[in-house]
């Protein structure tokens, strides 16, 4: 199971090595993490996506919670919350495939962002289930490379 | 008042009441240790960075104060690192500093450079790297601040040579509050109420209680907890001495080494109320066949420890000596039933302790065992004792009977050969009116043997009880018991003449291979001031028992050879 934990933590050196080390060391997975300054310059926020059970995701709070650098640990399981991710799609584009891609992206609500002889880039944001399904329409043309920037999420309310 | 950096560091080590440091300087601390030398707080220069961190680890664990150690860049600094994990893993209060070359040379590959809080990240509690003067007050205030309270732990602080040099105006803050850690000391009314309900019902509770209670300086409460619920304590390596080991309700160390009894009365128990343990491997056996039928209070300050590796009924966060405090008013109050039952139970649990007590072969033959009673009697139970690790540190344990805390100092969670003589010299500085004893093996005692530099030249009067049987023992016993003898790279037979080191030292070494000479040998290593090394001679192939193999349940002990 994936769960999204949002990790307030004050902006200094070291903070991110900190919480990466935790996790590799104690054998956690994690599926993305996205960090960057809050609306206080002295606190960053960061959103880890971990695979785990209950037992894992409890010891990976606590752990988090124990760390001296970190300010408060919210999971997002049992909130209603948004999640958002940025991706980069550079898409195989030959001169007859172009429209197809460009209504495919139009559906989606996503943006073309380069064109170049053979391929286009395809920028969105959306949730998980959105990406996933963006993908495995574009995936016929021809993935020629991707990158996103991982999940952040926020409470709604 | 405008000040040097490294005039600010002096400064507000005088203010953390800091009286002794252990290290050795180097080019990256030369504006450092001009400041230190007529410094009012002692120096000890040791001859390895790694005792150096030992020695501050034994006089902290001995003392209950933060200890200090000092060390230059690079391979200064790198040196430290077995040192910080050892207190580490034990939750032990340690500051470490060490130098780190100028700030406009780090990331640099400059000489003497290491990516000292990177490499020490994982093996501290915390660290820091001052890269602005400014801090450096605010830095140390903080780094003691956080070694000495929830759960303790080693912090480092590393200082470029610049900032040492550097200038600015010196002002010790007068509190700390760091936003993000604020440890919980006081346990929660209701899980305090809902642990003395659990308690006042049981029939065939056990206590089980570890290194927290000595840290906290609980051992009063947990006696008043047992005696008030005639309630048996079982006690874990780093928890030796929080419950005095003569009293009729004490049941032994658990697990691997434990005791048959103590391992049968937690397997058995229907309630287990755990103050300051973590529920470590080497005591819980295997996990699914752990205490079937029992209950769990689980009262610790670190939160991660509740519910890692054991289902926990009532968790306490909190201070020991606080929780227990509050469980014993509310237990006045309550009243404890079934203490008929309870009085079965402890019946049963003696009639273990009468079928299977910890025993050796008595013979003529000079055995480990022996030494270590003979250590207990002759100090009467009131010497410091430390341990290396091994089989040396196993009978350490069973065979000397800890009444009061801070009196059994070893390196229980990382297990680090070479810890024991350092720490004998901290705990001996710390505690100069306790003889302190190391009770070490010949594998062991080679791995900080330069420190009987320190010790001569400190005069420092630690002795040395070598359990001399020229193997790596531990490691030799599991190759007998489950690789068939095959004694791969155990065998010692290249020792040195430890007496005739002792003596290279301007130190006493005394050998004994008999055993009637073991009590006349202690009483003159007593007797003489400074450090002595004791050669014991010991039967070779001396066993560790009880002992529960990795991957057993603690009902499937391994009693003896025999």
């Amino acid at each position: 199971m994936k769960h999204t934990i949002s990790v307030l933590v004050e902006n200094k050196p070291g903070v991110l090595s900190r919480i990466s080390s935790l996790f590799s060391a104690r054998g956690f997975n994690i599926d993305s993490l996205a960090v960057g300054e809050t609306e206080q310059h002295d606190i960053s926020r960061m959103t880890i996506v971990v695979k785990g059970d209950e037992k894992i995701l409890e010891q990976v709070m606590k752990q988090l919670n124990k760390l001296i650098d970190v300010i408060k640990v919210n999971d997002f399981v049992d909130q209603p919350h948004l999640e958002r991710d940025l991706v980069l799609i550079k898409v195989n584009a030959e001169k007859g495939k172009r429209s197809e891609i460009l209504e495919i992206a139009d559906i989606f609500r996503a943006k073309i962002v380069d064109v170049a002889t053979n391929s286009l880039i395809v920028e969105m944001t959306g949730d998980e289930e959105k990406i996933l399904a963006l993908v495995s329409l574009l995936k016929p043309f021809g993935i020629k490379e991707m990158v996103r920037t991982g999940i952040v999420a926020m409470g709604r309310g | 008042m405008k000040l040097t950096g490294a005039k600010i560091f002096l400064e507000s080590l005088i203010k953390e009441n800091v009286e002794i440091m252990f290290g050795i300087p180097g080019g990256a601390l030369l504006p450092t240790f001009d400041v230190l030398y007529e410094a009012p707080i002692k120096f000890i220069l040791t001859r390895h960075e790694q005792g150096a961190a030992h020695m501050a680890d034994g006089y902290a664990r001995a003392t209950g104060k933060v200890g200090v150690c000092i060390a230059t860049s690079g391979p200064g600094a790198t040196n430290l690192t077995t040192g910080l994990a050892t207190a580490n893993m034990d939750s032990v209060p340690v500051v470490a500093f060490t130098g780190q070359v100028a700030t406009h040379l780090v990331g640099n590959d400059a000489f003497q450079e290491a990516d000292t809080t990177g490499v020490t990240r994982s093996i501290t509690k915390y660290n820091y790297l001052v890269k602005d003067i400014k801090e450096l007050a605010r830095t140390i205030k903080e780094a003691f601040h956080i070694a000495r309270s929830g759960r303790p732990g080693p912090v480092l602080v590393d200082l470029p040579v610049d900032v040492q040099r550097g200038s600015c105006e010196f002002v010790y803050p007068k509190e700390i509050d760091i936003r993000s850690y604020k440890p919980t000391y006081e346990g929660h009314p209701q899980q305090i109420k809902k642990a003395v309900e659990l308690i006042s019902e049981a029939e065939k509770a056990v206590i089980y209680a570890g290194g927290g209670v000595i840290s906290s300086g609980a051992s009063g409460e947990l006696r008043e907890l047992a005696k008030a619920t005639r309630i048996p304590v079982t006690l874990t390596l780093m928890g030796m001495g929080g419950f005095p080991a003569e009293d009729e309700l004490f049941l032994g160390m658990l697990g691997m080494h434990g005791t048959y009894f103590a391992n049968q009365a937690i397997q058995n128990s229907d309630l287990i109320i755990a103050v300051g343990a973590r529920f470590d491997d080497r005591i819980t056996g295997r996990l699914d066949a752990f205490a079937p039928k029992a209950k769990v209070i689980h009262i610790d300050i670190d939160p991660t420890s509740i519910s890692k590796n054991v289902k926990v009924d009532v968790p306490i966060v909190g201070d020991a000596k606080n929780v227990v405090k509050e469980m014993n008013k509310l237990l006045s109050k309550l009243g404890v039933r079934n203490l008929e039952k309870r009085e079965r139970w402890l019946k049963q649990i003696s009639q273990w302790k009468k079928d299977n007590p910890l025993t050796y072969k008595r013979d003529g033959k000079l055995r480990p065992q022996f030494v270590v009673e003979k250590i207990y009697e002759v100090t009467e139970g009131k010497a410091i004792i430390t341990t290396e690790v091994g089989q040396n540190q196993m009978w350490a344990q069973q065979f000397y009977k800890y009444n009061y805390p801070r009196h059994f100092i070893t390196s229980g969670g990382l297990g680090t050969m070479g810890f024991g003589f350092p720490a004998a010299i901290g705990a001996k500085l710390g505690k100069p009116d306790k003889i302190v004893f190391d009770i070490a093996g010949d594998g062991s005692f080679q791995m900080n043997i330069q420190e009987m530099a320190t010790a001569v030249n400190n005069k420092v009067g630690v002795k040395v009880a070598i359990l001399n049987n020229g193997y790596l023992g531990m490691v030799r016993q599991w190759q007998q018991l489950f690789y068939n003898k095959r004694y791969s790279a155990t065998d010692l037979t290249a020792n040195p003449d430890f007496v005739k080191i002792a003596e290279a030292y301007g130190a006493v070494g005394i050998r004994v291979s008999e055993k009637g000479e073991v009590e006349h040998a202690l009483k003159k290593a007593i007797s003489i001031d400074g450090p002595v090394i004791l050669d014991f001679l010991v039967e070779r192939e001396e066993n560790v028992f009880p002992m529960v193999p990795v991957g057993a349940s603690l009902d499937e002990v391994i009693r003896g050879l025999a």
